[in-house]
């Protein structure tokens, strides 16, 4: 079964230092880190202490809510320091790598149960690989889905595409899906109308929907509201097509490997390419050697919706794409009164509209300043959903928890409202609002 | 620009503490005006767009210069007619001439100068009080209020009906973003009941005076078109005069084409509402029609006359235009869910049409309709929004089955 949709209402931003598709072999790292921010839902927990030694797969921290969920260590060496934030939140455990990386064997008999597969992902730690709808959050393994969507797209900018990424790792996609199969009657696979690539040669069984259209046409909310809308009391599973080959590897060698093809896209970038890298890595001496000289913001994940990490940071153990942009610097003489040429506009407020094919070398500033809500119909254009923006985002804002639930606040994340965000007059944090809405609703089922 | 940068970081210290605090709001406006400042996204999208607030209020501001330019000509062209002093069959090159526009702007800079004095000065008071940055809203309000006055409206007169309009239409509800009804409405609402002899009849339209308490005598009838239908069922203005605009009204609202000119502007920009526009014009169409129809059932020839003219002689004349322009498409007091605003928009230009019609009193329907259709608005949205849930419930109970 293959369904064809076509979106219509959203962007693709025009930005410059879009990765071709190049692959750059990955080096030696000496540094990993595990950030519990990274994984929404998790009440972190550690497993290990400065000076363990810790393998590739062996868990670094539990959840307290449910010890089953483990984080796992991408690598094999020593836990050199456990950072920690106001109040003594958990920041980040970095561990120093060894040169020859050791991994933990998970086994590899075939033929296994339900519960029994479900066991070695938890015990592996692949299980953070799949997260659960409503909330966006760790899937919870005592849930019964009633559908697991791979996300096999990439419409975000810079965005890695996963026919790219899991070149001649084809077999372990196959692999990964058969493992996933097991988990739920229902497997549907998401990929763009244009991929060709050798991926679905072995996808037997499972359902293939193709989407096309501006982002965000490859968010997963996308291709549930299309293929089988989110109801109050359901739950999904989602995981990207990239992880479905760690977990195929996992059954295939017994050992977890979160080494991935990422994307690595944005004006910051020497050559914006695609590269091996593994979750968790030190990306100091990648963006000392691949990007620009300059004031740049360093983001694991996409300009969406990733996360600001800093010249030195780690990647997510998670994350699919880099991306490097300037920093937004000077303040803008008259900005908003001139006629704006090369100011980069959803709208057609700024006279730059008459170069309708120019990219943009755009950088972190806002443009502006934080407003009271007061255009309506913005949102409505870049948001593809039978859910009205503006009046959700109000009753999350008054926590009015009925309400959210019946505008249909489950059927969406965070990443889906950041379009809204980007074109938003009134500058309005709504990435932060809509996470909170979905921790208040959480807070309340749980 | 150094140099002005640095003027406002010279002065900053002394309105972040000591006496002038309150002022800190007006330094931070006039600052963030000149400069659009350097602040960084920090959470959420790492990229945003160029339009802000005031990039919105601007593109307005762009779209109705043309009609406040043509209505300073007006303004003067008017008095010199009524005066005599023109030929009548020279025509444009009367019309766009120095005197005229002098005349017009003596008078309308005042005006506009006053009200945004009146308008601001509240605005920063309750940014002080609350704390927060000036909202940019009333540097429209502050150009729409001037633009739908008569030309001789006291500028006291005007500071009140703003101050008026800004603290019972906005401030009370909250500040920019939480008001019911439309701000510049609210300000010539207060100025039509309050002031009722200079708001409307015959003889506020044109400026009939030769020099300071010197009133022309009589004999020259200053009436609009509306006004002049309501009486006597037919009007002495051709539509095509209408138009154009060189016909007497309130500053900013005779011109269609130019008002037009702004909307098509507005709607290419995205600023402005299409839809409410649009369901405005049809829903003027269509209670025209209806009238056209029923025309010939009326008992007395005024009615009977009033009820058969054309549709595009309701949308000429009046304010019909500038108010579904500029006035119904404020997106606050507007029907906020993109549904509501079809019929939000279109019970504009129903209501609009009717009540010039049927009112003799009130030939502006314009604006009460506007004022009645703000109140309903929420209404509206509520049912739309209803629809939605109720989709979703549908889908509920359908995949429960």
């Amino acid at each position: 079964m293959s369904k064809k949709y076509t979106i219509r209402k959203g962007l693709n931003l025009p930005l410059f230092g879009e990765p071709i598709k190049e692959l750059k072999p990955s080096k030696f790292v000496s540094n990993y880190a595990i950030r519990p921010s990274e994984f929404i839902g998790l009440k972190p927990k550690l497993a290990v202490k400065v000076g363990d030694k810790v393998k590739a797969g062996q868990a670094i921290l539990f959840d307290k809510k449910n010890e089953r969920i483990k984080i796992p260590s991408p690598i094999s060496g020593e836990i050199s320091a456990i950072q920690r934030g106001p109040k003594r939140r958990l920041d980040q455990i970095v561990i120093r790598a060894n040169e020859k990386c050791e991994y933990l064997n998970f086994g590899v008999k075939t033929a296994l149960k339900k519960d029994e597969i479900k066991n070695k992902l938890l015990e592996s730690g692949a299980w953070t690989l799949l997260k659960m709808r409503p909330y966006g959050c760790l899937a919870n393994p005592d849930d019964s889905p009633k559908a697991i969507f791979i996300n096999g797209m990439g419409s975000d900018p810079f965005a890695s595409k996963p026919g790219f990424s899991l070149k001649g790792k084809e077999e372990l996609f196959s692999r990964g899906l058969e493992v996933l199969k097991q988990l739920s009657d229902r497997i549907i696979l998401s990929i763009a109308q244009d991929e060709n690539s050798d991926l679905l040669n072995n996808a037997n069984d499972i359902e293939i929907h193709r989407f096309s259209g501006p982002h965000p046409s490859g968010n997963t909310s996308v291709h549930i509201s299309r293929v089988s809308p989110l109801n109050k009391g359901e739950v999904i599973w989602t995981i990207a097509a990239q992880d479905v080959a760690i977990i195929g590897k996992l059954f295939e060698l017994g050992e977890l490997h979160l080494d991935r093809t990422i994307a690595a896209g944005g004006s910051g970038m020497k050559n914006p390419q695609y590269y091996e890298v593994r979750g968790g890595q030190s990306m100091k001496k990648f963006f000392s050697e691949e990007t620009n000289k300059g004031n740049y913001r360093y983001i694991s994940g996409s300009v969406l919706s990733g996360e600001d990490i800093g010249k030195e940071g780690y990647i997510g153990l998670l994350a699919k794409q880099v991306s490097v942009i300037p920093e937004g610097e000077n303040t803008d003489f008259l900005g908003w009164v001139l006629p704006g040429f090369n100011k980069y506009s959803f709208s057609k407020a700024y006279f730059s509209w008459l170069f309708p094919n120019r990219k943009y070398n755009l950088t972190t500033k806002l443009n502006g300043e934080e407003r009271a809500f007061v255009v309506t119909g913005q949102y409505d254009k870049v948001f593809p959903f039978d859910i009205l923006p503006n009046q959700l985002l109000k009753s999350i804002w008054a926590e009015d928890i009925e309400k959210m639930e019946e505008l249909g606040i489950y059927e969406i994340i965070p990443e889906d409202f950041a379009l809204c965000e980007v074109i938003c007059t009134s500058k309005q944090p709504l990435q932060e609002m809509v996470r909170k809405g979905l921790d208040i609703l959480y807070n309340e089922m749980n | 620009m150094k140099f002005i940068q640095n003027i406002f970081d010279a002065s900053r210290p002394a309105v972040t503490s000591g006496k002038l605090k309150p002022l800190y709001p007006l330094h931070n406006a006039l600052e963030t005006m000149m400069f659009v400042p350097d602040h960084n996204a920090k959470s959420g999208a790492h990229v945003r767009d160029a339009i802000d607030l005031k990039r919105t209020m601007i593109t307005v501001i762009f779209a109705l210069i043309p009609a406040l330019i043509f209505g300073i000509y007006n303004s003067g062209y008017q008095h010199y007619k009524a005066l005599g002093l023109l030929n009548n069959d020279i025509g444009w090159l009367q019309f766009f001439t120095l005197e005229n526009f002098l005349f017009g702007a003596l008078k309308i800079i005042p005006m506009i100068i006053v009200t945004y004095i009146a308008g601001l000065g509240v605005e920063i008071y309750f940014a002080y009080r609350n704390k927060h940055a000036v909202n940019e809203g009333f540097l429209v309000s502050g150009l729409l209020i001037p633009m739908t006055m008569p030309i001789d409206m006291p500028l006291w007169m005007i500071a009140i009906s703003t101050i008026f309009a800004v603290l019972i239409g906005k401030e009370v509800f909250g500040g920019t973003g939480m008001n019911i009804l439309n701000p510049a409405l609210t300000a010539r609402a207060f100025a039509f009941f309050a002031y009722p002899s200079f708001m409307s009849g015959d003889k506020v339209w044109i400026n009939t005076t030769l020099g300071p308490g010197e009133a022309l005598v009589d004999g020259y009838s200053g009436a609009t078109a509306l006004g002049q239908y309501a009486t006597t069922g037919s009007t002495t203005f051709s539509a095509w005069d209408a138009f154009l605009g060189i016909i007497p009204g309130s500053i900013g609202e005779t011109s269609t084409i130019l008002i037009l000119l702004g909307g098509i502007y507005l709607i290419a920009t995205g600023i402005g509402s299409w839809k409410i526009m649009f369901s405005s014009l049809l829903g003027a169409i269509t209670i025209s029609l209806i009238f056209n129809a029923v025309a010939p059932s009326m008992i007395s020839p005024e009615q009977q006359g009033f009820l058969s003219i054309p549709f595009y002689f309701h949308l000429v004349f009046g304010s019909w235009a500038f108010s579904t322009v500029f006035m119904a498409t404020d997106p606050v007091s507007a029907a906020h869910t993109e549904r509501g605003k079809w019929i939000y928009g279109f019970f504009i230009g129903f209501l609009g049409i009717m009540i010039r019609v049927f009112n003799p009193a009130y030939p502006e329907g314009m604006m009460l309709a506007i004022l009645f259709m703000n109140v309903m608005a929420p209404l509206i949205d509520h049912y739309v929004v209803e629809g939605n849930i109720k989709r979703r419930l549908k889908r509920l109970k359908l995949s429960v089955k």
